[in-house]
């Protein structure tokens, strides 16, 4: 049975120095308010794990709590770059951040083999790109079975996943509905799990479709309403589309970040 | 005659491109934008997959990102990440993969990586592969739209990160890869389409009141022309129309 926590609670309990910790969500239930917390607690030295890390990870990236990245796509959706993971990339600012680069089904299939207990999972990817020459955790294998050539990709078990989803009762069963992205594999593939909710019910209403995490699958639920805002929780809130382009003209430059930073942490920058 | 800008004729002679009850890997922006134009125009049955997992996604407007909630509501079946790449895309199983990029060389080969040849010391660092290197590996056929100029048409890309017809035709067999790879690039400027010996892309066809020499002057490479190059139709004033308000409307 999973623990409600407060999301403080939660992140100090679970997500230590060094630690490397997924926050999944696909454009849906991205879990900003978890990001933040992150942030408020001064982690540093994360090994971040995301298949399309957007302006939360580009924040937790210019806070300087990243020291690497395991991603498929970086951009703000919708709108352009990432300016604080490019600004680490290229210039090392304000900590270099080491890249660890893979396509969607790379990394989707990462998850699978880390959720299915497996070292490694194989797809029919990646040939003839010049990203296996560049990252380490893509390698060509043999099928036993045909001789012909795949390629295999380690399995992700992050020390902590973190989703966001619409409902959860008090024994931490989930109920989440619409795009469900990753969320379920980082969740299963990962040591410890947080899923930040909208709301927690004494009873969940029965919901055909809905994706179900039993509680006993999850370390902790935390009630976080609103907590994938300027992303969007299906039958909750829409995505805030004007906060994703306001975040271009922040993220661009290191001293609005930095009165952004100061802002979110109430630390005087 | 209808007056039309060159972004507006390049998203119509793409949207020209999907047959009806075809099925379409979608990447955002022109693909997309292409993609629920042919959608409301000759091919309402055309299937549209968006790599959130949206099988058949059928939007009253332009999505703002391949997640808009837009997409999943209107979808014929939403499903996981990873079962959208294994089952749906990997086996072979989607018609048209529809592609964007940062760069293009003249085999086809796509950049969404890095500018500049150093990977760990980037000029620019671009968002990277996503769904393409797959999209463009397991598609029976690929199409890129992207606007032509010398910066985006390179000799060769920084990066392959999505491989096309590689250094020419007869690599992709030789590396095991199923579908065709591009088959037709379309841009500002015309219709590009690789040479059936060789896997260059040559330019094919023009759109109304474009030189030749405009497109070659556009092209990082010494581009060659078809002998019998022939002239895109101008949009119709239904396409033109339909495409104007489902842009607004996205807005």
């Amino acid at each position: 049975m999973a623990r409600v926590l407060s999301l403080g609670e939660a992140i100090a309990e679970l997500v230590h120095d060094g630690d490397t910790v997924a926050l999944e969500g696909f454009t849906h239930l991205i879990p900003v308010a978890a990001g933040h917390e992150i942030i408020r607690q001064c982690r540093t030295g994360l090994t971040l794990i995301r298949m399309t890390p957007d302006i939360v990870y580009d924040q937790l990236i210019g806070a300087g709590c990243a020291s690497k990245l395991i991603f498929s796509w970086g951009g703000n959706p919708g709108v352009g770059s990432l300016h604080r993971f490019r600004d680490a990339v290229q210039h090392s600012w304000p900590v270099p951040l080491e890249i660890e680069e893979h396509s969607h089904a790379g990394m989707a299939n990462r998850y699978v083999a880390g959720a299915s207990g497996l070292p490694f999972a194989v797809l029919r990817g990646y040939t003839g790109t010049d990203l296996p020459a560049q990252t380490d955790t893509i390698k060509p294998i043999t099928c036993p079975f045909t001789g012909e050539r795949l390629t295999a990709v380690p399995a992700l078990n992050p020390d902590v996943a973190i989703v966001h989803a619409q409902r959860a009762d008090r024994m931490g069963n989930v109920q989440l509905w619409g795009i469900a992205g990753i969320q379920k594999e980082a969740v299963l593939a990962a040591k410890q799990s947080l899923v930040t909710v909208e709301e927690i019910v004494d009873e969940l209403e029965p919901r055909p479709g809905a994706l179900v995490l039993p509680g006993w699958a999850v370390t902790a639920v935390a009630e976080v309403p609103g907590g994938a805002r300027p992303s969007y929780a299906a039958g909750y809130y829409e995505r805030d589309n004007a906060a994703y382009q306001a975040w271009d003209v922040i993220g661009r430059d290191r001293e609005e970040f930095a009165r952004w930073l100061a802002g979110l942490t109430g630390v005087k920058a | 005659m209808n007056e039309y800008t060159a972004d507006e004729m390049m998203s119509v002679a793409a949207a020209r491109a999907l047959g009806e009850g075809m099925s379409c890997f979608v990447g955002i922006g022109l693909p997309s934008t292409a993609a629920n134009l042919a959608r409301r125009t000759h091919a309402p049955n055309l299937a549209l997959i968006y790599e959130s997992g949206c099988l058949g996604a059928k939007p009253a407007r332009l999505p703002l990102s391949i997640g808009d909630g837009e997409l999943a509501e209107t979808a014929d079946a939403v499903v996981s990440v990873p079962e959208v790449f294994n089952y749906w895309l990997q086996p072979g199983r989607i018609d048209v993969g529809f592609l964007g990029a940062a760069q293009l060389d003249r085999f086809g080969n796509l950049n969404t990586t890095v500018i500049g040849a150093d990977y760990h010391n980037p000029k620019v660092r671009l968002p990277g592969a996503g769904g393409a290197p797959e999209i463009a590996a397991s598609c029976k056929k690929v199409f890129v739209v992207l606007r032509q100029n010398p910066r985006t048409f390179v000799e060769k890309v920084d990066f392959v990160t999505s491989f096309g017809h590689g250094t020419g035709r007869g690599d992709r067999e030789r590396l095991g890869l199923r579908g065709a790879g591009p088959t037709l690039v379309i841009t500002d400027l015309g219709l590009l389409r690789p040479d059936p010996e060789t896997a260059e892309l040559t330019l094919t066809e023009l759109h109304p009141g474009i030189e030749p020499a405009e497109v070659i002057e556009a092209t990082g490479w010494t581009l060659k022309v078809a002998e019998n190059l022939s002239t895109t139709p101008a949009p119709a004033e239904g396409e033109l129309s339909l495409l104007r308000a489902l842009k607004k409307a996205g807005e």
